[in-house]
């Protein structure tokens, strides 16, 4: 739905999956795509941003890929801030490997690994991505489809590192819906989503699930590469090995 | 001759003996350089050393002609390093009037104070001993000064004056020798590194996009990528640590521009998991692994030959690879072109093994014919019909690719096992016929680049009983080694291997076939080409390992050849 609303082309799409449950994600399209390593959807997606800036790249990763194994290169995809959107799946549960915690499973849940309940206290994928200073950080439920899919292309327009917090209930292994739906609401045009300091209030808002645009803020992106190689490559590379002589 | 710079990190040792092996190339000697220096930023011992003459120098040199002390420690550390005839020439500054064991040829010069007193410029004591060895050896005054600005003329202020005087005034203290006469022609040469030379191999190759985690002894390959990439249309990226860097060249290679990382032992570690997604989703990406002594944290600014096995087996499952080790600098140009080659046509990770004293050391080398050389870049899948199979198996293993923005060429790069279109698949049959379609690529490349030049190199003897087999970049101190042996009338013959997999069987066999003894020297503890080579043929080889952080000496592999032969 968000590919349509911006009228992208498929040849022009890469979709970058990590592995979970969402790692067959691209699958479900007939866009380009690479089925990357667990916790390695930024570092894969980037390589692609900076050398073909003109193409659409959406990296796709569930709360485990994205903040256990992947978690360090997050912040350095903020402080880089290149043009992709990162849609984080989260369901506070590894459900591939069915029913181990995650970094965001509430404290006190009883898994497999933590039958006495989880004794770690989660993180907050929001806040963490304001913290690390993304350029746009978005936050949607799955119970309201047309507000996520419009969300989605409002990252993916963005120019710059759109983290996309998605928050997903596995009805299989952590059914979070009856919780979190009723607390869902969604942001109004009150919201500057240009402040900060109004952007920290909506996410640490614990009465309500805010979901839309928090915050969003026009920031430059990695210098413009060109794949070309320049005519006179030749004359280029003479002078370069010139200076060792 | 075999001059040796040694003294404290921070002295400027390694700039001195720069200026010197660079006004000495421009004279027109061949020259070969190696150092070492402590892993940390100031303190503890550092050495520079430089071999120059007017016949090829295959390796840094046995005893010393001259050794050039900066300090005491530098004098009892070196001296039994030097010929009989040796010279030294020390900072009298900075070492006792009651000094006993110097050598019979000893000039001592208060460099120290020559640089506070008469410059006013304490910094510039080790330009002062450049420009006196400069002199000694009788370099021209005019290349001498070409040289200092070359490597300072960036800098601002009146730094580039100051150097030249320092360098002027220990030129002008030098008793100047009768040397043998520089030969008149410059030759049409570059001096670079075996870092630079891999660089500029890489550039010259198509590479347009770098990333990598800096680490030594490969920093130096992510700073010349970051300078001199742009010029060329491309980009370097410094990732936050080595699975980003592989990453982002593999997703840049999948994007379409052929793309490279470079790093040491502990960093090919980190990087396993990603070579394995390579190799699986059939991404051609090149990988330097500048090797250090090992293993984990290990000897960071030493030498040794120890991440072979790693190279051509590290990381889970069957996943087949290239594997290339150059043999000098040299080398290390054309092996590097060559390695984009192999990555481009058998959609392979290629991984590019030097270590620690190949990726530093200078020599001499001819100018590159950038006409002469062959470029390949990856077969392009013809999209019109718009039934693309990215990982179709073929007869010879290669799928063509698509490149992403070409209509008809979508497909889903994978790293968990794929049917021809790309789809997971867990299907009996189609495991093991696409490990068989993967491997068949390798059995391809063993064909296509059966006797490549690029593959091994050989002094044949036809009637030796004894012959000497290495790989990599042990390739100067065995050559030294060998033509020495001959000369005392061993029969000998000696084979260097600078491509590991796939190993040239072919031209190994031929080399063994008759010979009674086989030496394989090799600097890593364990005997890992030796075992290698056992796998593959029926020999015994008589391995001759060293595992000190040092590069061999052609002496130590002469010892042995005698005892041995």
């Amino acid at each position: 739905m968000a590919f349509h609303e911006l009228g992208l082309k498929n040849e022009n799409v890469i979709i970058v999956s990590g592995i979970g449950c969402n790692g067959r994600f691209p699958h479900n399209f007939r866009t380009y795509g690479f089925h990357t390593l667990h916790g390695r959807v930024l570092p894969i997606a980037q390589g692609i941003n900076m050398t073909r800036s003109g193409l659409c790249v959406v990296g796709i990763a569930g709360d485990g890929d994205a903040f256990a194994i992947g978690g360090g290169h997050v912040p350095h995809a903020a402080r880089r801030n290149p043009d992709i959107a990162y849609i984080v799946f989260d369901n506070g549960i590894y459900g591939q490997t069915k029913g181990q915690p995650s970094p965001t499973t509430p404290f006190g849940y009883k898994t497999k690994v933590t039958p006495d309940g989880n004794s770690e206290n989660p993180i907050d994928i929001s806040k963490l991505a304001l913290a690390y200073g993304v350029s746009f950080l978005g936050r949607g439920f799955p119970g309201r489809p047309n507000h996520l899919a419009h969300l989605i292309a409002q990252g993916i327009a963005h120019k710059g590192f759109a983290l996309i917090h998605v928050l997903n209930p596995c009805p299989t292994f952590h059914d979070t819906w009856k919780e979190w739906a009723p607390k869902v609401i969604e942001i109004g045009s009150e919201h500057d989503s240009a402040d900060l300091d109004a952007a920290w209030r909506l996410v640490r808002r614990q009465d309500k699930i805010p979901i839309g645009v928090i915050f969003k803020q026009k920031r430059s992106t990695p210098a413009e590469f060109k794949a070309t190689t320049p005519t006179d490559t030749k004359t280029e590379m003479n002078e370069l090995l010139k200076s060792f002589r | 001759m075999t001059i040796r710079l040694a003294g404290e990190s921070g002295d400027g040792v390694i700039l001195a003996g720069e200026v010197v092996t660079y006004a000495v190339s421009r004279m027109g000697l061949k020259i070969f350089t190696f150092r070492t220096y402590p892993s940390s930023v100031r303190g503890g011992p550092c050495l520079y050393q430089l071999r120059a003459s007017d016949w090829h120098a295959y390796s840094q040199g046995d005893l010393l002609d001259l050794l050039v002390a900066f300090d005491t420690e530098a004098i009892s550390s070196h001296a039994q390093d030097m010929k009989p005839t040796g010279e030294l020439i020390f900072d009298a500054d900075r070492t006792p009037k009651t000094y006993s064991s110097l050598p019979k040829h000893s000039f001592g010069i208060p460099f120290t104070s020559l640089a506070k007193n008469q410059l006013a410029f304490p910094k510039g004591k080790n330009m002062i001993i450049a420009g006196y060895v400069a002199g000694h050896v009788g370099v021209s005054k005019t290349v001498l000064e070409e040289v200092v600005r070359g490597k300072l003329g960036t800098r601002g202020g009146d730094i580039v004056q100051r150097n030249i005087a320092a360098v002027e005034l220990g030129y002008g203290l030098a008793p100047k020798e009768v040397k043998p006469e520089f030969p008149r022609a410059v030759p049409n040469k570059i001096v670079v590194s075996g870092n630079q030379a891999i660089v500029l191999g890489a550039i010259a190759g198509g590479c347009r996009f770098y990333a990598g985690y800096p680490i030594t002894p490969a920093s130096d390959i992510l700073e010349g990528m970051a300078n001199f990439l742009p010029s060329f249309g491309g980009r370097a990226f410094q990732g936050e640590d080595e699975m980003a860097s592989l990453g982002a060249a593999i997703g840049a290679s999948f994007a379409g521009t052929k793309s490279m990382t470079a790093t040491s032992g502990p960093g090919l570690s980190l990087m396993t998991e990603m070579i394995g997604m390579a190799s699986m989703a059939e991404v051609p990406v090149v990988i330097v692994d500048a090797q250090r002594g090992g293993p984990s944290t290990g000897l960071p600014t030493k030498t040794e030959q120890s991440d072979l096995d790693h190279a051509l087996y590290g990381g889970h499952g069957d996943a087949p690879r290239i594997v290339i080790a150059p043999g000098n600098v040299e080398d290390c140009f054309y092996q590097t072109v060559r390695a984009f080659n192999l990555a481009e046509r058998y959609q392979l990770p290629v991984l590019l093994l030097t270590d620690q004293s190949l990726a530093q050391l200078t020599e001499g080398m001819p100018n590159p014919d950038l006409d002469s050389l062959t470029i390949i870049d990856r077969e392009r899948a013809h999209l019109a019909g718009g039934a693309f199979q990215r990982y179709a198996v073929t007869h010879d293993g290669i799928s063509p690719m698509s490149t992403p923005g070409e209509t008809n060429g979508e497909y889903i790069a994978e790293s968990v096992e794929h049917d021809e279109d790309g789809r997971p698949s867990y299907r009996p049959q189609i495991h093991s016929e696409m490990t068989a379609k993967r491997f068949r690529k390798l059995e391809t490349a063993a064909v296509e680049l059966g006797n490549d030049p690029l593959n091994v190199k050989e002094l044949p003897d036809s009637k030796a009983k004894v012959g000497v087999i290495g790989w990599g970049s042990t390739q100067g101190a065995i050559h030294d080694a060998v033509l020495r042996a001959r000369k005392k009338s061993i029969r000998i013959r000696w084979l260097q291997c600078k491509l590991l997999n796939p190993l040239p069987k072919a031209e190994i066999s031929t080399f063994l076939e008759g010979l009674r003894k086989v030496l394989v020297p090799e600097l890593n503890y364990s005997g890992q080409f030796a075992k290698l080579l056992r796998v593959n043929f029926t020999i015994e080889p008589i391995s001759f390992n060293k595992s000190e952080g040092l590069p061999f000496r052609a002496d130590e592999i002469l010892r042995k050849i005698e005892e041995v032969a």
